[in-house]
């Protein structure tokens, strides 16, 4: 699917928003050829490790996407689970039944089904959240680069309290207030938009001072005082003109974000602020597994997580190919 | 140096204000105070009359002066579920959060400024390699995560035999890569009183053994990042004309790079460390859920739970406070320890 982003000349970066699928990596503006004999592509033909990231989170994509074909089982439907084959071990364990290719949990679901559910979970508000960071930081951080002033003082005002408090930590305590506000039922209801809506609101910080600090270095530049000695208003300026040049920093940035959207999410469920164990991202199937450690069944909790960290370190490896390739002084500056 | 000092303290005292108002508008719109107090039973005409007399009929802004007014003298009300001042409620649980940061303030300053200091002289060392590959696996993992396999390692064990049982280096080897567990990964112990609510897990050795596992994992999320930081800083310093110019004099290599470049390279590693304190209070909180630490974090994640409000609403303002503080501090401290820092108005 990445593949054919980038053959469409029409695709924008803001086009795949909220879906897993489409947001997927480098969507760089540009014709095939362009694309062929870039400088991107051609370091990434040299570094393993960024090649084996990208099919890693790729792979896991595409079997998150497919999730409903993939499993054996469908975990949300309670008819198909059996209670009486609960915290089954594994297939390399004694006493396993090779129905349940990872085993069971404490409800007798199929891990391997409920992994892949809940991967698709934590995409879907990963791939939503930084979404939605996007859209509010890069409007503020062009505002606040491009107006300058008040404007700029106040919402940089804004971002540096944000991030003084960690967006965990604001994340934590927006969580916790929408859970007390809409009550834990509602809460579980509308989980998934509710997450999103919070750890984009928590994070945007990171967005906007990033396009502020590019958006401040493009200002100077003559085509923008050209632009506006021709009398475009500075509407047109800032989203056709100067944005289009701070796109670099912003992928690279997207990308560290994802990672940091997802733990953000398996943090919140973890504490249980976030997805309710009958529809669990991978955070609440280690919430949910936790309990069950001390009585021997370490992979209800421990593969969840070992799937989380290969799905964050591969976007973290990709993240820092991006940085090097793209941009080396970007968090120097 | 004053109208810096000025400068900070209003811009200290505005973000108090924001988180101030905050805490008001929870304490305003979620719950009902008079429900809490007296229960179902309680005729409708008494409810209203406790109400007046508590002043919730008051324009918003006199509600707001009084709050405000109640927050100055750390007066925040009773909790619902302790049925306490608040502020009893976490000074009781403070110590536990502060000594479980102080231990892994501790293990990340005693841990990243070798680690970091090696990798940046011995760029290409296979050592160097390993700890920036594990420090970018660290970064990845989850604080919960990390406590839940500390957990698994060290407190339940592991038993894993994947060498033939029956030959001598068979069970060598298993019995290398098992563990017996036992150690404690639930709650403090019995930790030695000091004094008020301070109760110490520092005094005995059967409370440092509390301590180990929470405190590693709550220094393993934060590791990585100083260390790839004071890698990063310190390459950038050993360029510099200075130190090129000591190494010139002949002065020992150890003395120009703990001496010379280290004191450079520690300027911004004290502000980025600095705004991370604001991080590890919030790690401190998964931290506790894990291990059940009771510090603030779980103190606040249960308050969540029952819907305490105003025990929430002091949590929040305390850890507001403990942010502001620190992070006015920090800027001072860095403003005084660096002389390119112009202590003006002006912003840099």
């Amino acid at each position: 699917m990445t593949d054919s982003s980038h053959t469409s000349s029409t695709n924008t970066p803001s086009a795949g928003t909220s879906s897993a699928s489409a947001a997927a990596l480098p969507a760089l503006p540009g014709r095939w050829e362009r694309f062929r004999d870039s400088y991107l592509l051609y370091s990434f033909k040299r570094d393993v490790i960024a090649q084996l990231s990208l099919l890693v989170f790729i792979a896991l994509v595409a079997i998150a996407a497919f999730a409903p074909w993939l499993s054996p089982m469908n975990p949300y439907d309670l008819a198909q689970i059996d209670i009486l084959s609960s915290e089954l071990p594994p297939f390399w364990i004694d006493g396993s039944d090779p129905a349940y290719l990872l085993g069971t949990d404490a409800q007798g679901r199929d891990m391997l089904s409920t992994i892949l559910y809940g991967a698709r979970v934590s995409l879907i508000i990963g791939f939503g959240a930084v979404a939605l960071q996007a859209v509010i930081g890069v409007s503020f951080g062009l505002m606040a680069g491009y107006l300058g002033g008040r404007v700029d003082a106040f919402l940089m005002r804004l971002a540096d309290i944000q991030l003084s408090f960690s967006t965990l930590m604001v994340a934590i305590i927006v969580g916790a207030l929408v859970k007390a506000i809409f009550g834990s039922a509602t809460f579980s209801t509308y989980a998934v938009p509710l997450l999103v809506v919070i750890i984009g609101l928590a994070e945007w910080p990171q967005y906007a001072r990033t396009v502020r600090a590019s958006v401040l270095a493009e200002r100077s530049k003559e085509y923008v005082d050209a632009a506006r000695v021709m009398g475009l208003r500075s509407k047109r300026i800032m989203f056709r003109h100067v944005l289009p040049n701070t796109l670099s920093p912003i992928f690279v940035i997207s990308t560290v974000q994802i990672a940091n959207a997802i733990i953000s999410e398996a943090a919140l469920s973890f504490l249980g602020l976030g997805m309710p164990e009958t529809h669990p991202s991978l955070g609440s199937l280690i919430k949910a597994g936790f309990d069950y450690i001390q009585s021997g069944s370490w992979w209800i909790t421990l593969i969840p997580g070992a799937v989380l960290v290969i799905l964050v370190l591969s976007i973290n490896l990709l993240g820092d190919w991006l940085r090097d390739v793209m941009n080396p002084r970007l968090y120097k500056g | 140096m004053i109208a810096f000092l000025i400068k900070r303290l209003f811009h200290a005292l505005l973000v108090m204000f924001v988180i101030s108002v905050i805490a008001f508008a929870i304490q305003d719109n979620l719950g009902d105070p008079i429900q809490q107090m007296v229960g179902q039973s309680v005729p409708e005409s008494e409810r209203a009359e406790l109400r007046e007399e508590l002043g919730l009929n008051d324009p918003m802004l006199t509600q707001y002066l009084r709050f405000a007014g109640n927050a100055a003298r750390f007066d925040f009300g009773y909790s619902y579920v302790f049925n306490q001042p608040t502020t009893a409620v976490i000074a009781r649980h403070l110590p536990a959060t502060l000594e479980l940061v102080a231990a892994s303030t501790f293990l990340i300053i005693a841990l990243s400024i070798p680690i970091g200091v090696y990798s940046a002289i011995k760029p290409r060392a296979w050592l160097t390699r390993f700890f920036m590959s594990v420090s970018i696996v660290g970064i990845s993992i989850p604080v919960f995560l990390t406590a839940i396999v500390l957990i698994q390692i060290f407190a339940i064990g592991v038993s894993w035999s994947p060498f033939p049982a029956d030959t001598g280096w068979g069970t060598w080897l298993n019995d290398a890569l098992s563990t017996d567990g036992g150690m404690p990964a639930y709650g403090r112990g019995n930790p030695v009183h000091v004094f008020g609510t301070w109760d110490t897990n520092f005094a005995s050795l059967e409370g440092l053994t509390y301590l180990v596992l929470p405190a590693i994992s709550l220094a393993s999320i934060m590791l990585p990042l100083f260390i790839r930081l004071i890698r990063a800083e310190m390459l950038e310093v050993l360029q510099s004309d200075y130190v090129k110019f000591a190494r010139a004099k002949g002065i020992s290599m150890r003395r120009v790079y703990f001496l010379h470049a280290l004191k450079n390279t520690m300027l911004p590693v004290i502000t980025v460390g600095g705004v991370q304190i604001g991080t590890l209070v919030a790690y401190t909180i998964l931290t506790e859920t894990v291990f059940q630490w009771p510090g603030m974090g779980l103190m606040f994640l249960n308050a969540i739970e029952r819907s305490d409000i105003p025990l929430i609403v002091t949590y929040l303002m305390i850890v507001g406070l403990i942010f502001v503080i620190t992070n006015t501090v920090v800027d001072l401290i860095y403003g005084l320890v660096n002389p390119t820092v112009k202590l003006t108005g002006k912003p840099a």
